[in-house]
């Protein structure tokens, strides 16, 4: 009787990508919006439910892998699942399928009927290509499904209603071919070397290549490359266009996984395929990363204090969050990393949530200028009610996701004895105090435009996802098995590792 | 009684049902609440309880022992006391947060752990602005502002705090700190503000006397009680708290003199008698400790009725200008007398509860051969009876008759106000039962000779001094009606003294704040130009510039990589 549940069991890996992959052209043959959302949501939420499995499979460490079609590695493609792979799945499907299912609402003012099925089509590519870069053992792969993601992507946003939207995508296009084409140069460099493109087999046959001028380089290329998809600081700027102008909630789902996903890409390949001693002792990689994650932190809260625009603004702090994950990651040690794996998740899910909540209010006000969401507090109560619990959380206050993560951020510059970033962490917290609470002064206690006095509270198909977000935000600000307990075990993982 | 469960969360959880009730049943809902949780305090054992973890740090969410059992359960009888006063009012937010407020305190109290400490303590902060909101009005509404500020700033003074010292100790545990490091130095800052420290204080006497009638009862029997217990299990014996503790018993007597608010008056004396008990904890000896929670104890219950006088005739006359009131006794002889119980037991008259417990602590100074310190307390007793004692009563219900004629206090009002002033003079009079719920053995008697004939000649020369101050009665009666004639030389004095201080202050401040804005508009203009929307730092940038950077990073990777 167990026998075809645990052969299923076994394919997991496989049907987890499969299933967006194979409902995207699904999609795309029904010109109906009605019935490709349904589609799209039932493969999507599928895909939650297998996200689920595997980590059941892998939770408390060890490692699943999968040889696609029956090809052993290293000539086959390796697909290797562990806690870390496991988590960024969940981040992927689970938030990328609360967004589907608020979407229909969303686009349906924007769009008409019969385009909607392609742009689920576009959705479901977008969200198959960033779980094949993230489950998969190939660096090859990685690129393939990167370039799968970003074409997605410049579709997704080109789509936003406001002519902009068109230069924003476009500009993305350059950078993200950019920023691929280097991480295609820096693979090229290392099969050059070893010749070989699975990542374990990689970081067998790097180490007899570290003084080598070709590995330099592609480490170079490398580093370049994904900082350009991750939008670190100074290279960050196609990512406050491309969120402001991209429609609706799509932005909602590209805040939480698009650069959520290039980060974990440079994790990878940081500990796992160059390995720790090369890139921060060799390379001295820390020494880059310290100095700009903070100026990022700093100069990109600042800048989020002064918009006018929510979009923009929730922009700009999305910058200077992903500021937080780099420190994260080069402060090098327990905390740090566990910080760094805990907001990746904890940041996408409130962003998801608060780009979901502006959403909804654009959803009624067509217009999403600070000065049109006064008084909004009043007319969409439920809405701004979870936005406000969702801002609370990304300010990182006690008992909410992003004290969790700030506090382990936090103790990981306190182990290194570096005060002073502690004390510049404690800043930008309150920089993050003065821009969240600016939007919920408008949002409250300023009087509503006399146009916006009538409007109503938001649908519920988008109000239910975006309180499961803000109830996400308060459960995980408790319980912190799933997200810190593991973002922990992956962490000492890879330090050990090195 | 169910074991381990939290009476903090009877009240919290029932508190939040309270507005589900309609009208006759919700006064009889807010009622029992506080007794049904009452008696689940008074019959739970001593222990730990309701032992949780987060973050992997060990919370002991229910500690019951000798001390926290006091002030548990006098905070319980003070919100009976409280729901009570306010029943006669149909606005549901006056029990419900009444009720969240006193949970919160009790919670405060019971919590083993400094977390579970911080969430009761910035509960309670955020539950009683809804007492001073009630009011509604602008003045309310603003005071209720500056009191939310400062009680969440004391909240998150606490967490830093309690962070450094998790850090540097590795217990969360909530028990004796010191003042050694940051962190204890910071959660001491964070009790100082709730406690109305010296120069601290400013918090108290400006919204206490914008709340509600009721409001104000609830307030004053709460917050810096809490902070009492705190200082007390954290920092029982540490000198400093003596002398600031007998600096809050004195200096507060100046403004109160000269205050006409009467209910502000009455926050003064708050300060004033707050003194007391922190110098107690500062000795820290058993029977000073013993000494702080009688006294603690006495107060919330002498405070809240002389609080709840005041907002009888607040309700009445709708003020509480001294310089408006008077001859009010004729239409309100009931809380006339409640008014006059509780003025005597402030100012420790034998038989009423204030004599049993101060003099305990007068003792314990007094033990511990700290003269200045006892003198300073024997000073500020007087002051006590001067302006609590004497002005209160004498400028609301006597002195020269206003010509107000209004209705005595209503039916619920009146309860409450009778039950408070029983149990002043039950205390006063039977000490023993007091006595014996306090967290260290008494071997005590407040009725000797000694003690006796001390502080009725304190009394005594209070009252000739007022009697001769009767005799210059030749005044114009509008100077009496604001002001007591035997504190003309602390009035002239302090006003004379503080002068110069309060100008050159003004002035400071002034060009402080004229500097302040300059470099406000001078820094927004860089922000402007720099981060402001379209600014450089934040403007969109073109393809090329950005292939450009991207480029200039490459080659800067490159050349640091292969060089």
């Amino acid at each position: 009787m167990s026998q075809i549940p645990s052969q299923l069991v076994e394919q997991l890996p496989a049907i987890q990508l499969l299933l967006t992959l194979l409902a995207a052209p699904i999609c795309s043959m029904f010109r109906n919006g009605d019935l490709s959302w349904r589609i799209a949501t039932v493969a999507s939420w599928a895909s939650v439910a297998c996200a689920f499995a595997l980590l059941h499979q892998v939770w408390g460490g060890g490692s699943i892998s999968y040889e696609m079609g029956g090809w052993p590695p290293p000539w086959g493609i390796e697909v290797v699942i562990d806690e870390l792979t496991a988590i960024v799945l969940l981040l992927v499907t689970l938030f990328g399928a609360l967004v589907m299912t608020a979407l229909r609402e969303s686009l349906s003012s924007i769009m008409r009927h019969q385009r909607q099925s392609l742009y689920y089509t576009t959705f479901l590519l977008c969200m198959a290509s960033l779980i094949g870069i993230t489950i998969t053992g190939d660096a090859f792969n990685v690129f393939v499904f990167l370039e799968i993601s970003s074409l997605a992507t410049y579709t997704l946003i080109a789509r936003g209603r406001d002519r902009r939207a068109l230069t924003a995508a476009f500009r993305y296009l350059i950078m993200g071919t950019i920023g691929a084409t280097f991480i295609l140069i820096a693979i090229g460099f290392m099969y050059m070397l070893t010749g070989t493109l699975n990542m374990a087999d990689l970081s067998e046959r790097l180490p007899e290549h570290y003084d080598n001028k070709v590995l330099h380089a592609s480490f170079a290329f490398f580093t370049i490359g994904i900082a350009l998809k991750v939008a670190m600081f100074p290279l960050h700027y196609w990512l406050p266009n491309a969120y402001t102008y991209s429609p609706k909630a799509t932005t909602a789902f590209l805040a939480a996984t698009a650069t959520k996903v290039s980060l974990y890409v440079m994790i990878r390949f940081i500990f796992d395929v160059y390995g720790v001693e090369f890139a921060f002792g060799q390379m001295q990689l820390g020494t880059l990363l310290v100095p700009l994650s903070i100026a990022g932190i700093l100069v990109a809260s600042l800048t989020a204090v002064f918009q006018d625009d929510a979009k923009r603004l929730l922009a700009w702090s999305s910058v200077a969050q992903l500021g937080y994950m780099a420190l994260g990651i080069a402060l090098l040690n327990a905390n740090g990393l566990t910080s760094a794996v805990t907001h990746m998740f904890n940041h996408a899910m409130m962003k998801a949530g608060l780009f979901l909540a502006l959403a909804t209010m654009i959803y009624r006000t067509q217009s999403s200028s600070l000065a049109s969401l006064s008084g909004i507090g009043r007319t969409m109560p439920w809405t701004t009610g979870a936005f406000a619990i969702l801002g609370i959380g990304l300010i990182g206050v006690p008992f909410t996701a992003g004290f969790i993560s700030k506090w382990y951020l936090v103790s990981g510059a306190l182990d290194k004895d570096w005060l002073p970033v502690a004390v510049l962490l404690i800043i930008s917290s309150l920089m993050a105090i003065a821009y969240i609470g600016k939007m919920l002064d408008v949002m409250y206690f300023k009087p509503a435009p006399s146009e916006f006095a009538e409007i109503k509270e938001g649908p519920k198909s988008m109000l239910i996802p975006c309180w499961i977000f803000a109830l996400l935000t308060l459960y995980f600000g408790i319980d912190t098995r799933l997200t810190a307990g593991l973002a922990g075990r992956v962490a000492s993982n890879l330090l050990g590792a090195s | 009684m169910i074991e381990g469960l939290n009476p903090a969360l009877i009240l919290i959880i029932g508190a939040l049902l309270v507005p589900l009730f309609p009208q006759p049943w919700r006064r009889v809902y807010v009622i029992a609440l506080p007794l049904v949780s009452m008696l689940q305090l008074v019959l739970h054992p001593y222990g730990s309880f309701a032992e949780a973890s987060i973050y992997n740090v060990p919370l002991e969410t229910f500690r019951l022992d000798n001390l926290s059992f006091i002030f548990g359960l006098i905070f319980h009888i003070a919100a009976v006391l409280g729901v009570i006063y306010a029943i006669h009012d149909d606005d549901p937010i006056h029990p419900t947060a009444g009720l969240i407020y006193a949970g919160a305190a009790i919670g405060a109290a019971f919590a083993g752990d400094l977390i579970t400490l911080f969430v009761y303590w910035e509960l309670t902060a955020i539950s009683s602005v809804f007492l001073i909101w009630a009011r509604r009005t602008e003045s309310a509404f603003k005071a209720g502002m500056r009191y939310l500020v400062i009680q969440i700033g004391s909240g998150v003074i606490l967490l830093a705090g309690v962070v450094l010292h998790y850090r540097e100790t590795g217990f969360i545990s909530f028990n004796e700190m010191n003042l050694e490091s940051i962190g204890g130095k910071l959660i001491f800052l964070a009790f100082g503000i709730k406690c109305a420290f010296p120069f601290l204080h400013n918090w108290l006497q400006d919204s206490y006397p914008e709340a509600t009638a009721s409001g104000t009862v609830l307030l004053s029997a709460f917050t810096t009680k809490l902070a009492v217990y705190a200082l007390a299990r954290g920092y029982a014996g540490t000198d400093m708290l003596i002398w600031i503790g007998a600096l809050m018993t004195a200096f507060p007597i100046f403004f109160a003199v000269i205050e006409n608010d009467l209910r502000r008056v009455l926050a003064y004396s708050l300060n004033n008698q707050l003194g007391f008990m922190v110098v107690a904890v500062g000795i820290g000896t058993p029977l000073a400790l013993n000494g702080a929670a009688a006294h603690a104890f006495c107060h919330i219950l002498y405070k809240a009725l002389l609080f709840m006088s005041m907002g009888a005739v607040l309700l009445r006359t709708g003020t509480c200008k001294g310089s408006e009131l008077g001859g009010l006794y004729k239409s309100m002889p009931f809380t006339t007398v409640c008014c006059i119980i509780g003025a005597a037991s402030i100012s420790a008259f034998p038989l009423f509860s204030g004599f049993v417990s101060k003099s305990m602590i007068v003792s314990a100074v007094a033990g511990e051969h700290l003269t200045f310190v006892w003198l300073m307390l024997i000073f500020a007793s007087a002051g006590v009876f001067h302006h609590s004692g004497i002005k209160i009563p004498y400028f609301a219900f006597f002195a020269h008759d206003s010509g107000i004629r209004c209705e005595e206090a209503p039916l619920s009002m009146r309860v409450a106000m009778g039950i408070s002033a029983a149990l002043c003079i039950g205390i006063g009079v039977f000490p023993g039962v007091l006595y014996s719920i306090l967290p260290y053995p008494v071997d005590y008697v407040p009725y000797t000779a000694a003690h006796v004939i001390t502080q009725l000649q304190l009394l005594m020369y209070s009252a000739l001094a007022f009697t001769v101050m009767m005799l210059w009665k030749i005044y114009p009666p509008e100077l009496r009606s604001t002001n007591l004639d035997t504190d003309w030389f602390y009035r002239k004095g302090a006003t004379a003294a503080l002068l110069p201080v309060t100008a050159l202050a003004g002035q400071t401040t002034d060009s402080l704040f004229t500097a302040l804005a300059k470099l406000k508009d001078r820094t927004l203009g860089l922000f402007d130009k720099t981060v402001g929307p379209g600014a450089w730092l934040s403007r969109s940038v073109d393809s090329s510039g950005m292939v450009a950077l991207t480029m200039g990073s490459l080659l800067v990777f490159l050349l640091l990589y292969l060089l």
